[in-house]
Parts: structure tokens; C-alpha cells; sequence
């Protein structure tokens, strides 16, 4: 187990590192040129030339590749120039490891700037992926126990509706009557848990985090409830019945045991994705997570910001890609890791 | 069934017909089954899947339900444990286990004889077992359902029990997964979940159908022994008459949801009266016999329950059909009665003189040694 577990995590991590090369290739391929960003409108060729090379961008990609690795390790400075450093230390940005890049466009390190983004979109995939698993699971089985009910129908449909409507329609519509027409929640807004509490943290992110539940919620109603029928219709269902047990036990030890568990897999990946930031709801409710930084940084053209978040963003997938299968082989006795 | 209410069972005068059971008759009546029927109604009709039931079982005998696909003989057997869902299944009749009516019981009293005093065990183990518990678990379960002791006393039993049926290193397996187990060993832990209560009645559903030849036999052979041991009732309900040749003391054939033919297993087996029994002793491969002894298979598929054959549900399958004067067969159904050689032994037939025609145009095909009088009778081949 432990041998799977460090063979998982040496080759996940080879991965993350093909990941940033080629996320790198790519964005270096984009036509947008940095040097010319930085320079501004009315920027001579000569001048165009100075800034890139004071950016580091004159040098070949693999260069500027191995560079961004050594400072993800060892840290780096911006720019790189030792001439520099003696006749102006002052101009210099330092940026300590784990440098992820540095966005000349908001004069900050990319480090700092995912490090201050990433609370509000782990709060918000926290309590929206509590919402939606407890909602999700619990309607889920409802409609399954009162299959082919008005009940059924009912919560089958109202699942849909929430997965057809887009969350911007969904975000929009909680904020402006809840917040705005009935006043019956304070404007969204996030409030760290070291300045304002858990109280008004979660009070704070009640409303986007329920446009975000709302949506994934769908799913989870609709695979809960086809998974428990599933479980139901299984010979060792009939089995535990015919033991004597009482229903409550069979739904729950055995039905549910069983239907849950492909659940798993589907939530540890749309919790990873989601930690990644969402986009929409972030921008609606304008909060200042993960999805909003990369809407901001495609927007602004911020190369460096870009890449940092797209490898962070595949980090947090691939380790949830490693943490779910650990996972499986915990709950299923039938999987054989190693 | 409404134009021909004369030949529906429910109604006619089965107190006069000596097969037909009687939950007065003793102590050691088990179970008695008397008009069951298990209707499943649907949007396009009620299908009938058992219509009209009855036989019963006593104390250390075999009972073997004989039958195709779809003839009702596991939703019968079902309908024992009650595990029918009761919002899509209509159940009437009345069951008698131990001198109590299950049908007329609430789902907790029901739930109560679930395992304690009926169990069951399923034809395939590796699905009838839940993938993600233990064996021991899983039986362990089945014994603390009925038992008010510790998971430690439990599980002491359980390997008790496993060492019973013969699994090896019972201290160690008892820890194992079902999917570790092999499928005899499977099909050998379902039973100790099934006796573990010590029940007075075991149904075993096709318990060997998913099983290699050889392993069937030791199963067989498993239950036997504890049948003795425990002295329970079984009722084994199965489409291989090999099964039942030699577990059964009495055989039941089920067609359609009816009885056609019911009677002592050496009875039936040796003076089958009914055209279906023939035709299931025609398709079993015999190989110790004769080689020039032919496999003919029933013509034809079993029944819609939803929209059965007027008359005699066999009739439009039946190849001796045409030995019944008029349109008998298809505009009547045959009463379940009394066989040509005596009491014990019941059939549903128009046919006047079966036994003639089972030993000159049947038995010389299937069994020409048997035919000639030259082989040994079945019974003593068992």
C-alpha cells in the first residue's frame, strides 16, 4: 500500500512537471508577445528589444522552462541581472520559492497573488461540495426509495431545472432576491474566518456556495438515485432481506454501502476542478478566488499569472486523481492496489 | 379464467384430491402451501405468475420444484419469505409454516421468521454475497438478527458454522472477502448463513445451477448431511431433474404457475403422467445409459403469463395433443387429479391413458435399455 502510494505520488509528480512544460510551450506559442505588453503603446523596436531582455523573454523557452522550475524550487529575482542588482538593487523584485512568477501587470508575485485567492475558493468549494453531497445523496435517495411517486418526479425535475439553468441565471437570481429585494440575507461578500469568525464567513458565502450546490447538485441526485435502484435490484440486497434484517439496516449498510461508493470518484475530481475556482460564480458574486484571478489574468493577457494558475489548477486534479483512487482501495476490498 | 371457472383450482373441490396438503394433518408438517397465487400486475395486464399452488413439506423431506424459466418457481419460493414488494405483487392463499399462517403476519412478524425459522440460499453466491463485507460479517449479521449476543459470540458461531460445511481454516477464512472464496466455498458459506438459525426450513434457489459439475455434486452431497444433522425440511427448487433424483423425496413440476404434475420423486420419475414431464425426462442427458437413447428438447417457448393458452397451458407445446378426443385440451384446463397408479401422486392432464403412451412411444426413445427392461431401475442407480 504504502509502495502504491509513493509510486502514485513519483509519477503524479512527473506529471505536474510535463504539465508545466507544456502549458509553457503553449502560452509561449500564443502570438500575444509579453515584451510588447510590458512596453506599452508607443514602444520603439529598440525599446521593445531592452524590455525583453530585462524580462528574460529573449532567452529560448527551455531556458526560460528550467529557470521558472528553479524558482518554484529555489526561488528567483526579477529580472535576472546581476548588473542590475549592483546599480539599482531597488528595481528588483525578489521572488522567494515557490516562485510561480512574477505579473508585472499587477506588480506582485504570482505566488502571492494565488496565496491570497486561494482561501475564499477553498471556502467556497468546501461548503458548496458539503451542500451538494448532503443534498445530492439525501434527495437522491429519496426519489429512489419513492421511485415512479409524484416525489420522485418532483425532486427528478427540480435537479434538472438546476442543472439546466446556467449559475450566472441561478447566481443572479439568489443574489438579487435574496439579497437585494428581501433583503433576507446581508450582500454576499467574503469576510475571512480570522477577521469576521465562522459566523460571518459562512454567512458570506451562503449564496454563491448554493448557486454552486444547486448545480452539482443535479448530478449527484440523479447518479444517487440510479445507483441505489441499481443496489436494490443486486441478488445480495434479496440476500440481506431475506436475513431477517430490518429495512432501515438493509437500505443503509447494504444498499447505500454499495450505491455511494462509485460517488466517490465523481466527487473527489468535481471538488478538485472546483478548488480550481469558479469562474462564473465568482465573478457574479465578484469575489476574489482562483476563477476570478484567471478571468483577470486571461482578460490582462498576465502570461505568468496564467500558467501559475493552470498548474495549480492540474496539481489539485492529479493529486485528487491519487487521493481517490488510495480512497477506493480503502472502501472497495475487491480493488488490489500495487 | 372467468369463462372456464370450473377449472380454476381456486375454486374447485380440492379438499376431495388426498395430495392436496392439510396444515392439520401433523406435527411435523413444515410448511403447507395451499392455492397460492403471485400476481404481478403491470400496465398491459395482471401476469399471473403463480396461480393456484399447493403442496407441503414435513420435517427432514425434500421437496424439488421442477421447472423452466419463468414457471413460477422462485416467485413462489419467494412469496415464502415474503420478499415480494407488497405495492407491485398481489399475494393470496395462505401459507402455513409451523402451523402459521404467513400471510396474515405483519412485516415485522414476518421479518422475525426471515432466517430464524425459513432461509434461503440463492443460485449464484458471488452476487447473493455483498462484495464489500466480510464473509463473517455477512454471517455473523444473519446469526445477531435473531440472537441477542456479542459480535464476539457471533463470530465464534459463524466459524463454527464455517468449519461445519467444510471450509478450511475457518479462524482465518471467516476474515476473507466473498471474492477471495472460490465458488463451492461461496455457495458452502451461504449455507452456514442459512442454517445458522437453525431453521426448520431451508429453500435452496438452483443452489448448484452457477457451480462446476463436480463441486454441484459435493454441495449436494453438503446438504444432505445437514439435512440429516439438523433435520430440516429442504425445498429445492431447480430445472435439473439430475438434482432431484437425488435430493428429492417428492417432486413437484410447475408449468405456467400451476402444478401439473406432483407426486413422490421415485413415483414421478419412473410413471411420469403428464406430457411436460416427459418432455423435461426426454432433455436430461443420460450418461450412464444408453447411447441410442435421444435428447429431445420441448418444442417451443414457455408461456406469456400475461396472456397464458386457453385450456391446458402445455397444450400448444404438447406433442400428444392430438391423442384427446375433440378440442379438449384447448378450450379446457385439465383439473389436477389423482394419477392412474394411485394416491400421492397428482397430474393435470386430459390424457386418459398416459402410462401407455409414456412406455411404448416415450421410454423407447429417451431410455430404449430402460424401455427393454434391461437397466436397472432409477431408484437403484441412485
Amino acid at each position: 500500500m504504502t509502495a502504491y502510494i509513493v509510486r502514485r505520488l513519483i509519477s503524479g509528480f512527473i506529471l505536474i512537471i510535463v504539465m508545466s512544460l507544456v502549458t509553457f510551450l503553449l502560452f509561449f506559442a500564443s502570438p500575444i508577445d509579453p515584451a510588447k505588453q510590458a512596453c506599452g503603446k508607443n514602444c520603439s523596436p529598440a525599446l521593445q528589444a531592452q524590455t525583453k531582455k530585462a524580462l528574460g523573454y529573449d532567452e529560448p523557452v527551455i531556458l526560460q522552462w528550467t529557470d521558472f522550475l528553479k524558482g518554484v524550487v529555489a526561488g528567483r529575482e526579477y529580472p535576472n541581472d546581476p548588473a542590475l542588482r549592483k546599480t539599482a538593487p531597488e528595481t528588483i523584485a525578489h521572488c522567494p520559492a515557490p516562485c510561480l512568477g512574477y505579473s508585472r501587470y499587477s506588480n506582485d508575485t504570482v505566488t502571492n497573488l494565488i496565496k491570497n485567492a486561494i482561501p475564499v475558493s477553498l471556502s467556497l468549494a468546501i461548503l458548496a461540495f458539503i451542500m451538494w453531497i448532503i443534498g445530492g445523496v439525501f434527495f437522491g435517495v429519496i426519489a429512489a426509495l419513492r421511485k415512479g411517486t409524484v416525489v420522485d418526479r418532483g425532486i427528478v425535475a427540480v435537479s434538472l431545472l438546476f442543472f439546466a439553468f446556467p449559475t450566472f441565471f441561478t447566481g443572479l437570481f439568489l443574489y438579487q432576491f435574496i439579497s437585494i429585494k428581501w433583503k433576507l440575507m446581508p450582500i454576499p461578500q467574503y469576510v475571512s474566518i480570522a477577521d469576521g469568525g465562522v459566523g460571518t464567513w459562512f454567512v458570506g458565502l451562503l449564496l454563491p456556495s448554493l448557486t454552486l450546490a444547486l448545480f452539482y447538485m443535479a448530478g449527484y441526485v440523479r447518479m444517487t438515485r440510479a445507483f441505489v435502484l441499481e443496489s436494490m435490484s443486486e441478488d445480495y440486497l434479496r440476500t440481506a432481506n431475506a436475513k431477517g434484517l430490518n429495512p432501515r439496516k438493509v437500505l443503509i449498510k447494504h444498499s447505500l454501502r454499495a450505491a455511494l461508493t462509485p460517488l466517490v470518484t465523481m466527487a473527489g475530481l468535481d471538488f478538485a476542478s472546483l478548488m480550481g475556482g469558479a469562474i462564473i460564480t465568482e465573478n457574479v458574486f465578484n469575489y476574489g478566488g482562483l476563477g476570478k484571478l484567471a478571468v483577470t489574468a486571461a482578460t490582462s493577457l498576465d502570461l505568468p499569472l496564467t500558467v501559475g494558475i493552470v498548474l495549480l489548477l492540474a496539481t489539485f486534479v492529479i493529486i485528487a486523481n491519487i487521493i481517490v483512487d488510495v480512497l477506493y482501495a480503502f472502501i472497495d476490498p475487491r480493488v488490489k492496489v500495487g | 379464467m372467468a369463462r372456464h371457472p370450473t377449472t380454476d383450482t381456486g375454486r374447485s373441490p380440492v379438499t376431495t384430491q388426498p395430495a392436496q396438503p392439510s396444515p392439520a394433518r401433523g406435527g411435523d408438517t413444515v410448511l403447507s402451501v395451499r392455492d397460492l397465487k403471485v400476481h404481478f400486475p403491470t400496465s398491459d395486464g395482471i401476469v399471473k405468475a403463480v396461480d393456484g399452488l399447493s403442496y407441503e413439506l414435513t420435517r427432514g423431506k425434500t421437496l424439488g420444484i421442477v421447472g423452466e424459466s419463468g414457471s413460477g418457481k422462485s416467485v413462489s419460493s419467494s412469496a415464502i419469505l415474503g420478499l415480494h414488494d407488497p405495492k407491485r405483487t398481489q399475494v393470496s392463499g395462505h401459507i402455513f409454516l409451523n402451523g402459521v399462517d404467513l400471510l396474515t403476519l405483519s412485516e415485522a412478524e414476518m421479518r422475525q421468521r426471515r432466517g430464524r425459522e425459513v432461509a434461503m440460499i440463492f443460485q449464484d453466491p458471488l452476487s447473493a454475497m455483498h462484495p464489500y463485507y466480510t464473509v463473517g460479517n455477512q454471517i455473523v449479521e444473519a446469526y445477531r438478527v435473531h440472537n441477542d449476543v456479542t459480535k464476539k459470540q457471533a463470530r465464534a458461531r459463524a466459524v463454527e458454522m464455517l468449519a461445519r460445511v467444510g471450509i478450511p481454516q475457518p479462524n482465518r477464512r471467516v476474515d476473507d472477502y466473498p471474492h477471495q472464496f472460490s465458488g463451492g466455498m461461496r455457495q458452502r458459506a451461504m449455507i452456514a448463513m442459512g442454517l445458522i438459525n437453525d431453521p426448520g426450513m431451508l429453500i435452496a434457489d438452483e443452489p448448484t445451477t452457477a457451480l462446476d459439475v463436480t463441486v454441484q455434486a459435493q454441495i449436494l452431497d453438503l446438504l444432505q448431511d445437514l439435512q440429516r444433522e439438523f433435520d430440516s425440511a429442504i425445498m429445492i427448487i431447480t430445472h435439473d431433474l439430475g438434482v432431484v433424483a437425488e435430493m428429492a423425496d417428492d417432486v413437484l413440476v410447475m408449468y405456467a404457475g400451476r402444478v401439473v404434475e406432483y407426486g413422490p420423486c421415485r413415483e414421478i420419475l419412473t410413471h411420469p403422467e403428464m406430457p411436460y414431464t416427459w418432455g423435461l425426462l426426454s432433455s436430461v442427458p443420460d450418461v450412464h445409459g444408453d447411447t441410442d437413447a435421444r435428447l429431445i428438447p420441448i418444442p417451443g417457448n414457455p408461456p406469456s403469463l400475461l396472456t397464458p393458452p386457453t385450456g391446458c397451458a402445455f397444450h400448444p407445446r404438447c406433442l400428444h395433443r392430438d391423442k384427446v378426443p375433440g378440442d379438449l385440451c384447448r378450450t379446457e384446463m385439465p383439473l389436477l387429479v389423482e394419477g392412474n397408479r394411485g394416491p400421492g401422486h397428482t397430474k393435470r392432464c386430459h390424457l386418459a391413458n398416459p402410462e401407455q403412451i409414456y412406455e411404448t412411444e416415450v421410454l423407447p426413445v429417451i431410455a430404449p435399455d430402460l424401455a427393454a427392461g434391461l437397466a436397472p431401475d432409477l431408484a437403484e442407480e441412485k
